[in-house]
Protein backbone atom coordinates (compact mmCIF):
# COMPACT_ATOMS: atom_id res chain seq x y z
CA UNK A 1 0.00 0.00 0.00
CA UNK A 2 0.82 3.44 -0.57
CA UNK A 3 2.16 5.31 2.41
CA UNK A 4 1.73 9.33 2.54
CA UNK A 5 5.63 10.26 2.52
CA UNK A 6 7.33 13.60 1.33
CA UNK A 7 9.43 13.34 -1.33
CA UNK A 8 12.19 15.48 0.76
CA UNK A 9 13.23 11.85 2.76
CA UNK A 10 14.05 10.64 -0.65
CA UNK A 11 15.40 13.56 -2.20
CA UNK A 12 17.89 13.71 0.62
CA UNK A 13 19.15 10.03 1.04
CA UNK A 14 21.99 10.72 -1.54
CA UNK A 15 23.24 14.22 -0.37
CA UNK A 16 23.44 12.03 3.17
CA UNK A 17 25.62 9.30 2.51
CA UNK A 18 28.82 9.30 3.17
CA UNK A 19 31.55 9.89 0.18
CA UNK A 20 33.86 7.08 -0.26
CA UNK A 21 33.57 3.75 0.01
CA UNK A 22 33.99 3.19 3.94
CA UNK A 23 30.58 4.82 4.60
CA UNK A 24 29.28 2.92 8.29
CA UNK A 25 26.21 0.98 8.01
CA UNK A 26 23.42 2.53 10.65
CA UNK A 27 20.34 0.45 11.45
CA UNK A 28 17.42 0.66 9.46
CA UNK A 29 14.76 2.47 11.65
CA UNK A 30 10.74 1.71 11.28
CA UNK A 31 8.08 3.41 13.59
CA UNK A 32 4.55 2.50 14.83
CA UNK A 33 2.57 5.08 16.44
CA UNK A 34 0.76 4.68 19.51
CA UNK A 35 -2.57 7.45 19.34
CA UNK A 36 -4.99 7.14 22.43
CA UNK A 37 -6.82 10.09 24.55
CA UNK A 38 -5.06 11.49 27.26
CA UNK A 39 -3.92 9.08 30.60
CA UNK A 40 -5.51 5.92 28.19
CA UNK A 41 -2.16 4.19 29.31
CA UNK A 42 0.67 4.74 26.03
CA UNK A 43 3.57 5.78 27.85
CA UNK A 44 2.57 2.55 30.26
CA UNK A 45 2.40 0.82 26.78
CA UNK A 46 5.49 2.08 25.14
CA UNK A 47 7.59 1.25 28.39
CA UNK A 48 5.96 -2.12 28.81
CA UNK A 49 8.67 -3.05 25.55
CA UNK A 50 11.05 -0.29 24.66
CA UNK A 51 14.66 -1.04 25.74
CA UNK A 52 14.77 2.11 26.88
CA UNK A 53 13.14 4.45 29.20
CA UNK A 54 10.13 6.14 27.52
CA UNK A 55 11.77 9.54 26.49
CA UNK A 56 9.42 13.04 26.36
CA UNK A 57 9.70 15.17 23.14
CA UNK A 58 8.27 18.55 22.31
CA UNK A 59 6.56 20.03 18.78
CA UNK A 60 5.24 23.02 19.19
CA UNK A 61 1.88 24.15 18.30
CA UNK A 62 0.88 27.66 17.50
CA UNK A 63 -3.09 28.33 17.04
CA UNK A 64 -4.30 31.13 15.62
CA UNK A 65 -6.95 31.94 17.65
CA UNK A 66 -9.75 34.65 17.16
CA UNK A 67 -11.20 36.64 20.17
CA UNK A 68 -12.33 39.06 22.15
CA UNK A 69 -10.10 41.14 24.07
CA UNK A 70 -10.72 43.14 27.56
CA UNK A 71 -11.56 46.16 25.63
CA UNK A 72 -14.49 44.28 23.88
CA UNK A 73 -12.51 44.50 20.30
CA UNK A 74 -11.49 41.73 18.10
CA UNK A 75 -8.15 40.20 18.27
CA UNK A 76 -6.04 38.18 16.41
CA UNK A 77 -4.01 36.32 18.60
CA UNK A 78 -1.53 33.50 18.26
CA UNK A 79 -0.74 31.62 20.94
CA UNK A 80 1.78 29.10 21.15
CA UNK A 81 1.61 25.82 22.91
CA UNK A 82 3.63 22.52 22.81
CA UNK A 83 2.81 18.73 23.09
CA UNK A 84 4.61 16.44 24.90
CA UNK A 85 5.54 13.35 23.08
CA UNK A 86 6.70 9.99 24.55
CA UNK A 87 8.65 7.35 23.13
CA UNK A 88 10.83 4.27 23.28
CA UNK A 89 12.90 2.21 21.11
CA UNK A 90 13.22 -1.41 20.71
CA UNK A 91 16.63 -3.02 18.69
CA UNK A 92 15.72 -6.09 16.93
CA UNK A 93 17.47 -8.95 15.05
CA UNK A 94 18.94 -7.63 11.69
CA UNK A 95 19.94 -4.16 12.90
CA UNK A 96 16.54 -2.76 13.04
CA UNK A 97 15.41 -0.37 15.20
CA UNK A 98 11.65 -0.06 15.75
CA UNK A 99 10.17 3.35 17.59
CA UNK A 100 7.35 3.82 19.15
CA UNK A 101 5.66 7.04 19.33
CA UNK A 102 2.69 8.22 21.40
CA UNK A 103 0.70 10.71 20.35
CA UNK A 104 -2.80 12.24 22.05
CA UNK A 105 -5.49 11.27 20.18
CA UNK A 106 -7.57 14.41 19.42
CA UNK A 107 -8.09 16.35 16.14
CA UNK A 108 -6.22 19.28 17.41
CA UNK A 109 -3.27 17.33 17.59
CA UNK A 110 -3.20 16.66 13.65
CA UNK A 111 -0.57 18.65 12.67
CA UNK A 112 1.73 16.11 14.79
CA UNK A 113 -0.17 12.96 13.13
CA UNK A 114 0.87 14.40 9.57
CA UNK A 115 4.89 14.17 10.76
CA UNK A 116 4.15 11.30 12.98
CA UNK A 117 2.71 8.64 10.53
CA UNK A 118 4.92 9.39 7.66
CA UNK A 119 6.91 6.22 6.84
CA UNK A 120 4.65 4.62 9.48
CA UNK A 121 4.24 1.01 9.71
CA UNK A 122 1.01 2.04 10.93
CA UNK A 123 -1.23 2.75 14.38
CA UNK A 124 -2.28 1.15 17.39
CA UNK A 125 -5.12 3.02 18.72
CA UNK A 126 -5.45 2.60 22.78
CA UNK A 127 -8.99 2.51 23.87
CA UNK A 128 -10.38 3.55 27.47
CA UNK A 129 -14.08 2.49 26.93
CA UNK A 130 -15.10 5.14 29.83
CA UNK A 131 -14.00 7.47 27.03
CA UNK A 132 -14.48 6.41 24.04
CA UNK A 133 -14.91 9.26 22.51
CA UNK A 134 -11.11 10.15 22.96
CA UNK A 135 -10.34 7.64 20.16
CA UNK A 136 -13.08 9.08 17.21
CA UNK A 137 -10.64 11.22 15.51
CA UNK A 138 -8.32 9.22 15.43
CA UNK A 139 -9.45 6.53 13.92
CA UNK A 140 -11.17 9.05 11.05
CA UNK A 141 -7.69 10.38 10.34
CA UNK A 142 -6.11 6.45 10.04
CA UNK A 143 -9.32 5.38 8.37
CA UNK A 144 -9.36 8.07 5.90
CA UNK A 145 -5.40 7.84 4.92
CA UNK A 146 -6.00 4.01 4.90
CA UNK A 147 -3.36 3.63 7.15
CA UNK A 148 -3.15 0.15 8.89
CA UNK A 149 -4.33 0.81 12.68
CA UNK A 150 -5.63 -1.73 15.60
CA UNK A 151 -7.78 -0.76 18.39
CA UNK A 152 -6.34 -2.19 21.49
CA UNK A 153 -8.23 -1.86 24.19
CA UNK A 154 -6.62 -1.35 27.60
CA UNK A 155 -8.67 -3.18 30.87
CA UNK A 156 -7.10 -1.00 33.59
CA UNK A 157 -7.65 -3.55 36.14
CA UNK A 158 -7.56 -6.65 33.72
CA UNK A 159 -11.10 -6.34 34.21
CA UNK A 160 -12.82 -5.97 30.57
CA UNK A 161 -15.86 -3.68 30.58
CA UNK A 162 -17.52 -3.91 27.52
CA UNK A 163 -17.88 -6.38 25.08
CA UNK A 164 -15.82 -5.97 22.12
CA UNK A 165 -18.48 -5.61 19.53
CA UNK A 166 -20.19 -3.39 21.24
CA UNK A 167 -16.76 -1.25 21.27
CA UNK A 168 -16.43 -1.92 17.45
CA UNK A 169 -20.28 -0.77 17.10
CA UNK A 170 -19.59 2.36 18.84
CA UNK A 171 -16.71 3.04 16.80
CA UNK A 172 -18.06 2.30 13.69
CA UNK A 173 -14.86 0.69 12.33
CA UNK A 174 -14.78 -1.08 9.44
CA UNK A 175 -15.00 -5.33 9.94
CA UNK A 176 -11.05 -5.73 8.96
CA UNK A 177 -9.92 -3.59 11.40
CA UNK A 178 -8.75 -5.62 14.44
CA UNK A 179 -10.03 -4.60 17.80
CA UNK A 180 -9.12 -6.59 20.91
CA UNK A 181 -8.28 -6.50 24.95
CA UNK A 182 -4.71 -5.37 26.03
CA UNK A 183 -3.32 -4.65 29.19
CA UNK A 184 -0.58 -1.85 28.54
CA UNK A 185 1.70 -2.95 31.56
CA UNK A 186 2.25 -6.67 30.31
CA UNK A 187 5.12 -6.94 28.07
CA UNK A 188 3.48 -9.91 26.70
CA UNK A 189 0.14 -8.23 25.77
CA UNK A 190 1.85 -5.32 23.89
CA UNK A 191 4.27 -7.82 21.88
CA UNK A 192 1.12 -9.16 20.67
CA UNK A 193 -0.65 -6.06 19.94
CA UNK A 194 2.32 -4.74 17.43
CA UNK A 195 2.16 -8.15 15.85
CA UNK A 196 -1.48 -7.82 14.90
CA UNK A 197 -0.75 -4.69 13.79
CA UNK A 198 2.42 -5.66 11.79
CA UNK A 199 0.33 -8.42 10.23
CA UNK A 200 -2.45 -6.52 9.14
CA UNK A 201 0.16 -3.79 7.40
CA UNK A 202 1.98 -7.12 5.55
CA UNK A 203 -1.58 -8.31 4.45
CA UNK A 204 -2.62 -5.07 3.27
CA UNK A 205 1.05 -5.01 1.35
CA UNK A 206 0.48 -7.99 -0.35
CA UNK A 207 -2.94 -7.52 -0.34
CA UNK B 1 9.19 20.07 29.83
CA UNK B 2 11.89 19.21 32.77
CA UNK B 3 8.75 18.44 35.04
CA UNK B 4 8.24 15.54 32.48
CA UNK B 5 11.20 13.57 32.48
CA UNK B 6 10.72 12.45 35.81
CA UNK B 7 8.65 9.54 36.57
CA UNK B 8 6.62 11.93 39.09
CA UNK B 9 6.27 15.15 36.85
CA UNK B 10 5.30 12.39 33.96
CA UNK B 11 2.62 11.29 36.73
CA UNK B 12 1.28 14.10 37.10
CA UNK B 13 1.19 15.59 33.68
CA UNK B 14 -0.67 12.41 32.62
CA UNK B 15 -3.01 13.46 35.31
CA UNK B 16 -3.47 16.89 35.00
CA UNK B 17 -1.88 18.62 31.82
CA UNK B 18 -4.13 17.02 29.32
CA UNK B 19 -0.84 17.04 27.05
CA UNK B 20 -0.11 20.30 26.63
CA UNK B 21 1.81 22.39 28.63
CA UNK B 22 2.09 26.43 28.20
CA UNK B 23 6.04 26.96 28.14
CA UNK B 24 7.82 30.09 30.17
CA UNK B 25 11.53 29.65 28.49
CA UNK B 26 14.05 32.60 28.69
CA UNK B 27 15.57 32.09 25.13
CA UNK B 28 12.94 31.34 22.67
CA UNK B 29 13.91 28.33 20.77
CA UNK B 30 13.90 28.84 17.67
CA UNK B 31 15.99 31.98 18.71
CA UNK B 32 18.60 29.18 18.54
CA UNK B 33 17.93 28.72 14.74
CA UNK B 34 17.97 32.32 13.80
CA UNK B 35 14.43 32.42 13.43
CA UNK B 36 14.32 29.71 10.84
CA UNK B 37 11.50 27.12 11.66
CA UNK B 38 12.48 24.62 8.63
CA UNK B 39 15.89 22.88 7.94
CA UNK B 40 17.09 23.81 4.13
CA UNK B 41 16.89 19.92 3.57
CA UNK B 42 13.08 19.52 4.12
CA UNK B 43 11.75 18.53 7.69
CA UNK B 44 13.80 15.47 8.41
CA UNK B 45 12.02 12.19 9.85
CA UNK B 46 11.89 12.39 13.67
CA UNK B 47 13.28 8.67 13.46
CA UNK B 48 16.29 9.71 10.82
CA UNK B 49 19.64 8.75 12.35
CA UNK B 50 22.40 11.43 13.58
CA UNK B 51 25.95 10.05 13.70
CA UNK B 52 28.76 12.35 14.42
CA UNK B 53 31.77 12.44 11.69
CA UNK B 54 34.88 11.49 13.69
CA UNK B 55 37.09 14.54 14.07
CA UNK B 56 34.53 17.34 12.60
CA UNK B 57 35.57 20.46 14.38
CA UNK B 58 32.68 23.45 14.65
CA UNK B 59 33.70 26.29 13.73
CA UNK B 60 30.34 27.99 15.01
CA UNK B 61 30.18 26.24 17.55
CA UNK B 62 27.38 26.75 20.52
CA UNK B 63 26.25 24.92 23.11
CA UNK B 64 23.39 22.78 21.39
CA UNK B 65 25.03 21.97 18.08
CA UNK B 66 28.15 21.06 20.56
CA UNK B 67 25.80 18.39 22.22
CA UNK B 68 24.23 17.17 19.14
CA UNK B 69 27.43 16.64 18.26
CA UNK B 70 29.14 14.61 21.27
CA UNK B 71 25.53 12.78 21.76
CA UNK B 72 25.89 11.31 18.38
CA UNK B 73 29.57 10.82 17.82
CA UNK B 74 29.01 8.75 21.51
CA UNK B 75 26.31 6.62 19.46
CA UNK B 76 24.38 7.06 16.93
CA UNK B 77 20.72 8.24 17.71
CA UNK B 78 17.17 9.73 16.02
CA UNK B 79 16.33 13.00 15.84
CA UNK B 80 13.41 12.77 18.29
CA UNK B 81 16.33 11.19 20.70
CA UNK B 82 18.25 14.33 20.25
CA UNK B 83 15.36 16.33 20.83
CA UNK B 84 14.80 14.36 23.95
CA UNK B 85 18.37 14.25 25.56
CA UNK B 86 18.61 18.40 24.39
CA UNK B 87 15.06 18.89 25.72
CA UNK B 88 14.62 21.15 22.70
CA UNK B 89 11.18 21.30 20.33
CA UNK B 90 11.54 18.65 17.35
CA UNK B 91 11.25 21.61 15.03
CA UNK B 92 14.87 23.34 16.38
CA UNK B 93 16.26 19.70 16.51
CA UNK B 94 15.85 19.55 13.32
CA UNK B 95 17.12 22.61 11.68
CA UNK B 96 20.34 22.49 13.64
CA UNK B 97 20.88 18.57 12.14
CA UNK B 98 19.88 19.94 9.15
CA UNK B 99 22.63 22.91 9.71
CA UNK B 100 25.36 20.41 10.90
CA UNK B 101 24.97 17.55 8.57
CA UNK B 102 25.34 20.61 5.51
CA UNK B 103 28.52 21.33 6.99
CA UNK B 104 29.48 17.69 7.47
CA UNK B 105 30.24 17.37 10.78
CA UNK B 106 27.34 15.17 10.94
CA UNK B 107 25.34 12.26 9.11
CA UNK B 108 22.25 12.09 8.84
CA UNK B 109 21.03 8.19 7.83
CA UNK B 110 17.03 7.88 6.69
CA UNK B 111 16.89 4.60 8.44
CA UNK B 112 16.04 2.70 4.84
CA UNK B 113 18.03 0.85 2.68
CA UNK B 114 16.16 2.50 -0.32
CA UNK B 115 14.63 5.46 -1.07
CA UNK B 116 11.31 4.82 0.50
CA UNK B 117 10.29 4.65 4.27
CA UNK B 118 11.51 1.30 5.47
CA UNK B 119 8.18 0.56 6.56
CA UNK B 120 7.31 -0.29 2.85
CA UNK B 121 9.41 -2.75 2.50
CA UNK B 122 7.55 -6.29 2.60
CA UNK B 123 11.21 -7.69 3.64
CA UNK B 124 11.58 -5.22 6.51
CA UNK B 125 8.04 -5.77 7.80
CA UNK B 126 9.16 -9.99 8.17
CA UNK B 127 11.73 -8.98 9.83
CA UNK B 128 10.23 -6.68 12.29
CA UNK B 129 7.41 -9.33 12.69
CA UNK B 130 10.14 -11.67 13.36
CA UNK B 131 11.91 -9.45 15.62
CA UNK B 132 8.65 -8.86 17.68
CA UNK B 133 7.45 -12.48 17.97
CA UNK B 134 11.12 -13.76 19.44
CA UNK B 135 10.98 -10.90 22.10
Amino acid sequence: MAFPRSDVVADATPAQQVPGGGAPTAPITVKIVVAGGFAVGKTTFIGSISDIEPLSTEAAMTEHSLGVDDAGGVTDRKTSTTVAMDFGRIALPGDLWLYLFGTPGQDRFHFMWDDLIKGAIGAVVLVDTERLDQCFDAVDYFEARQIPFVLAVNCFDGVARHDLDAVREALAVRPETPVFYTDARNRQATKQALITLVTLAMSRMQG
Amino acid sequence: MTDDTTAEGRRAHDLYDDEVVEEARTVRPYALTRGRTRAGRGDLPLEALVRGVAGATDPTSTTERRRIIELSTASILSVAELSAHLSLPLGVVRVLVGDLADEGLIVVHTGSPSAAPAATNLKVLESVLNGISAL
